[in-house]
C-alpha cells in the first residue's frame, strides 16, 4: 500500500457514507431477488450454465432455447413465460432443442 | 512404484507434452509394432482438451477473432503453460497476459481485456459463496466509518481497461445482427462478482476502480478515497459508496 500524504477529512467521509446509505435504500437491492433455474429459455450463448453434450458452462449453449441449458429468472416466472413456437420453460432439463451430441 | 517405473512414467509424461520428443522406447503397439501413430493421437488429445477448455471459457474472445485464430493462439499458450493442477478450474488464469503479448493478436488491442473479463467472470462463478452486508449492517457501521477496513466477497475482482471492454463484451455476446453501435470513447472498468447465484459485471464510475483497488488492498475509506481522487479529480465518494453497497461486494468490516 502506498501512503498518501493527503487524506479526506473524517467529516467528509462520514457525510458521504450517510449520503450513500440514503442512495442505496432508494434502489431495490440487486442481490435479494429470488431466482430460479429455468431450462430451455436462454438464447444461444446467453445461458448461465449448462449440462450435457455440446456445452460446458455459462455462455456456451449453441442453440436458442436449448433444453439442457438454464438461465436464472425471477422466481415463479419460469414455467409461465411465453417463448416462440409454443415453447415453455421448465425447472428441469428438457429433451428439446439440444445440439447434436 | 519402483524407481524404474517412476522413470518410465516421467519419460512418458515428457514425451506426451513435447510434440518434438520421440515416442518412449518402452511403448509398443499391437503385435509389437511401432506406437508412433497411437501416441500422436494421445498427445493431440491432451492439447485439444485444453484448447477446448479455454474456448469454452472464453466465448466472446473466440467470437472476436474466430475459431481458427483462437485455437491456434490457444495451442501456443498450452504449449508454454501446462496445467499445474489436476483441477482445471484455475487453468488459463494468465491466458489474458499471454494474449497481450501475442504479436499476431496485436491488431485486436482489446482482445486481452475481453479475455480478462471472461476469466474474471469464470472465477467469480466458481468462487466461494458469502453473504453480502445488509443495509442494516451498513447503518450499524456508520459511527466507525473512518477506521473501517472492509472485506470483499471472495468472488469480487476488478478488470480495468483503456478500452470500453464491457460494451465490447456485451456486443460480442449478443446474438442479434446489430449494426456496430456507438462505442464509448473512454475505457471501462468492471467490478465482477457473484453476490448470490448470478455473476454480475458492473461498470464502475470514474475513479471507482482505484477506490475499490485501494479498499481491497486494506486501505481505510479516507485513504482509498484520497487515492481515487488523486487519479480522478471528479471521483464522487457517495455515489461510489452507494454503488458498492448495492453491488453486494462487501461482506464484512473490522
Amino acid at each position: 500500500m502506498t501512503h498518501h500524504t493527503k487524506t479526506l477529512s473524517g467529516v467528509a467521509v462520514a457525510g458521504a457514507f450517510a449520503a450513500a446509505l440514503g442512495l442505496a435504500t432508494t434502489t431495490a437491492p440487486a442481490v435479494a431477488e429470488d431466482q430460479e433455474k429455468c431450462f430451455g429459455v436462454a438464447k444461444a450463448g446467453a445461458n448461465d450454465c449448462a449440462a450435457g453434450a455440446g456445452t460446458t458452462c455459462a455462455g456456451s449453449s449453441t442453440v436458442d432455447y436449448q433444453g439442457n441449458a438454464w438461465k436464472l429468472v425471477p422466481k415463479g416466472t419460469c414455467t409461465t413465460m411465453e417463448l416462440p413456437g409454443g415453447r415453455k420453460g421448465s425447472l428441469t432439463a428438457l429433451d428439446r432443442d439440444n445440439p447434436p451430441a | 512404484m519402483s524407481a524404474d517405473g517412476l522413470q518410465r512414467e516421467e519419460a512418458f509424461a515428457q514425451a506426451l507434452l513435447d510434440a518434438r520428443a520421440a515416442v518412449p522406447t518402452a511403448l509398443a503397439g499391437r503385435d509389437g509394432r511401432s506406437a508412433d501413430r497411437r501416441f500422436a493421437v494421445y498427445r493431440n488429445n491432451v492439447y485439444v482438451s485444453l484448447i477446448n477448455l479455454l474456448a469454452g471459457r472464453l466465448p466472446a474472445t473466440v467470437k472476436l477473432v474466430g475459431e481458427e485464430f483462437f485455437r491456434a493462439m490457444a495451442r501456443e499458450y498450452v504449449e508454454q503453460t501446462l496445467p499445474r493442477s489436476a483441477v482445471l478450474l484455475q487453468y488459463g488464469g494468465d491466458f489474458a497476459d499471454f494474449v497481450d503479448a501475442f504479436p499476431p493478436a496485436s491488431s485486436v488491442p482489446y482482445l486481452a481485456a475481453v479475455a480478462r473479463l471472461e476469466m474474471a467472470w469464470h472465477r467469480a462463478y466458481h468462487a466461494a459463496d458469502a453473504e453480502p452486508l445488509t443495509q442494516e449492517a451498513f447503518v450499524a457501521l456508520g459511527p466507525r466509518v473512518e477506521e473501517l477496513v472492509l472485506s470483499f466477497h471472495p468472488s469480487a475482482s476488478l478488470v480495468r481497461s483503456p478500452y470500453p471492454v464491457i460494451t465490447i463484451w456485451e456486443h460480442t455476446m449478443r446474438d442479434d445482427d446489430d449494426e456496430p453501435g456507438q462505442l464509448p470513447a473512454d475505457g471501462e472498468d468492471a467490478l465482477v462478482l457473484r453476490p448470490a447465484l448470478e455473476v454480475a459485471v458492473r461498470r464502475l464510475p470514474p475513479g471507482g476502480a482505484a477506490f475499490i483497488e485501494a479498499l481491497m488492498a486494506g486501505a481505510t475509506m479516507p485513504a482509498a478515497a484520497a487515492a481515487a481522487l488523486e487519479q480522478t479529480p471528479e471521483f464522487d465518494l457517495s455515489a461510489n459508496l452507494a454503488g458498492l453497497m448495492r453491488s453486494g461486494a462487501l461482506v464484512g468490516a473490522h
